[in-house]
């Protein structure tokens, strides 16, 4: 590799790092406003215009506050937990692909920072390690909630990614590849292609991917095991300033790259959606267009996750349990099937 | 650049095993075998085994270590008693043993092996080579290893069932 | 480039660790995981022949190595919850019962 190369490859993780931390101050403040908006209230409306620098506020709130490790703590686990929650999350976005590929001072660089032949295994990858961190903040804090709800986070987390993978195995046969730049370039055209809708009558494989995700993010309606009045605050209860900060931090990030992914997988990526003679031609416009095709979509999602969170009632553990294994799993392996049938007979595939 | 690889990742992994086999917390050596799997995938992506490294962290890592932390869990273990003072010639030779194992493997893998990788093939480690091999040749195999998880399964859920009296 | 002799060795230092483990633990999970370390060793000398010579074969026999570890695991822990039950301990050096 050559020196320009590694410098843009920095450049691509810095500029996506700093992307996702400021979507994620954005998005507490989304929360606490939509939410408000949701609710029939006012939201925070002090700090500043709307409360626009409400974020700023919440994080010098939580740095200033004292650091607590509960007594019997294995001290160890208890301060890697909320590290372990954060690089996985952030890890798996490297793999997806924001943006088409441009060409800056004569060189063409892909907008993705690990183009891997098999993406969509490390994107897998990446959000299975994010189990750990439930289970070993649970376990380390050394107290009951922490432990049963990091227990339960953890097996939620570990059965909903059955049906969240099966519905990608779908997309993946339809598609014929793992890797999500080539996903994305075989949606091109007008958005009846994207794997949804015509190009792979995913459907059902998008619903199932998006409530598996909701279940994955621990986000409501699945979000028992760290509901306050349920198990007071679940594996993160013993938790408090700047560690509960890299949880929530996690929690963020995770729906962001759930998101990703399903953008990726089913709603076509950066693709604009327009036939390809309505585009102008390769450069600037169309580029930058893209990119915020996709940022728009991003958003579309992250508004999805927070109206659903403050709409729906959320699960009992027995039933959300009942839900992954019994109803999710059954329809994706239906899906699975229908769409390897379809596959064969050549009605979608590449 | 793929040698300062080679030796971090042979580091991190030599210092987890041994966390593995001595630590008395049965949790922190789950951690640290974990740590381990995962060094390996990167040993495997170094290799050029693309997919299998990636399979390696979805399955060992992601799935088998976090069953073996739950069961670790559930069963509330305490740190692993003292050893019997009875057992201490065994507790000596077993290091001896395995460092005899390891000095004789050690020596016939040096004399056979060849000393530099050749060009990677093309489309080595891919998705698509595995996936052509798996379903073609090694098809009856691939069916007899699904049947064997299903038997584990069915094996797994009733012994640890608990007996309704 | 690397030494795949060295790989090699390293495959082999982390079997004898494994058995190291295998014979000094007395927990049986903490077992079942060194049994996990040997597995594994034996992968990576799979993966470094599989890069030697060139071709898918090695790479599949450790995807069926791994669906073994996971078959393996599943049923050993659940033997593990049951004598746990019955015991009340997962020390092997309390599991007597048959001794003469």
């Amino acid at each position: 590799m050559q020196g320009v190369d590694i410098i843009i490859n920095l450049l691509k993780i810095v500029i996506v790092f700093s992307a996702l931390m400021l979507c994620v101050s954005i998005m507490t403040w989304v929360e606490r406003r939509l939410s408000a908006v949701i609710q029939y209230r006012l939201g925070p409306n002090r700090v500043g215009p709307f409360g626009l620098f409400q974020p700023i506020a919440d994080g010098v709130k939580f740095l200033q506050k004292e650091d607590i490790i509960p007594a019997e703590a294995h001290k160890l686990f208890y301060i890697l937990a909320p590290a372990l929650a954060v690089i996985p999350a952030l890890c798996a976005f490297a793999v997806i692909p924001f943006g088409p590929t441009v060409t800056i001072l004569g060189k063409q660089i892909g907008l993705v920072i690990l183009d891997l032949d098999g993406g969509l295994l490390w994107a897998f990858a990446s959000t299975g390690l994010g189990v750990y961190a439930l289970v070993l903040a649970g376990w380390s804090s050394n107290s009951k909630f922490s432990l049963i709800g990091g227990l339960r986070s953890s097996a939620q987390m570990i059965s909903y990614e059955l049906p969240m993978a099966l519905s990608v195995v779908s997309v993946v046969l339809v598609s014929g590849t793992l890797r999500p730049t080539e996903i994305v370039a075989q949606q091109a055209g007008s958005f009846l292609h994207w794997n949804i809708f015509g190009g792979g009558f995913q459907l059902l494989g998008f619903i199932l991917f998006t409530v598996a995700g909701y279940a994955e993010t621990n986000r409501n309606p699945f979000d028992l095991p760290e509901a306050e009045g349920e198990l007071v605050a679940g594996y993160h209860t013993e938790y408090s300033g700047m560690r509960f900060a890299a949880f929530f931090m996690a929690e963020y990030i995770n729906m962001m790259t759930s998101s990703a992914l399903g953008i990726t997988l089913f709603l076509g990526g950066w693709q604009l959606g327009l036939p390809a003679r309505w585009l102008p031609e390769p450069g600037w416009l169309l580029w930058g267009a893209q990119i915020l095709a996709f940022v728009v979509k991003m958003a579309f999602f992250q508004f999805l996750f927070v109206w659903v969170r403050w709409t729906l009632p959320r699960f009992r553990y027995d039933q959300l349990m009942n839900l992954g294994w019994k109803g999710l799993l059954p329809l994706s392996l239906a899906n699975l099937a229908v769409t390897a049938i379809l596959v064969v007979y050549g009605v979608v595939g590449h | 650049m793929e040698l300062i690889a080679f030796f971090v990742l042979a580091l991190l992994l030599i210092a987890s095993a041994i966390v593995v086999i001595t630590n008395r917390n049965p949790v922190s050596s789950a951690v640290a075998l974990a740590f381990n799997l995962v060094a390996i995938a990167g040993l495997y992506m170094v290799l050029d085994a693309q997919f299998i490294g990636l399979l390696q962290v979805i399955v060992y890592a992601g799935a088998i270590m976090v069953l073996i932390l739950f069961v670790i869990m559930l069963l509330n273990l305490r740190e692993e008693a003292k050893a019997h003072p009875a057992g201490t010639f065994q507790r000596i030779l077993a290091p001896v043993t395995a460092l005899l194992f390891a000095i004789v493997i050690g020596r016939a893998v040096w004399l056979s092996a060849p000393s530099s990788f050749p060009e990677k093939t093309e489309g080595f480690g891919t998705a698509a080579s595995l996936g052509k091999e798996l379903f073609t040749r090694f098809y009856y195999p691939f069916e007899a290893i699904s049947l064997l998880l299903v038997v584990a399964m069915i094996g797994a859920v009733l012994l640890a069932k608990r007996k309704v009296s | 480039m690397i030494d795949p002799r060295l790989v090699l060795v390293l495959s082999a230092v982390l079997l004898s660790l494994g058995v190291v483990g295998v014979l000094t633990r007395r927990g049986a999970i903490s077992i079942l995981m060194c049994v996990e370390l040997m597995l594994n060793a034996g992968n990576l000398a799979f993966i470094t022949f599989a890069r030697i010579n060139g071709g898918p074969d090695a790479q599949i026999f450790v995807f069926f190595v791994m669906a073994l570890a996971a078959a393996e695991a599943a049923a050993g822990l659940a033997i593990v919850i049951a004598l746990f039950r019955l015991r009340g301990t997962t020390d092997v050096d309390e599991i007597n019962l048959l001794k003469w």
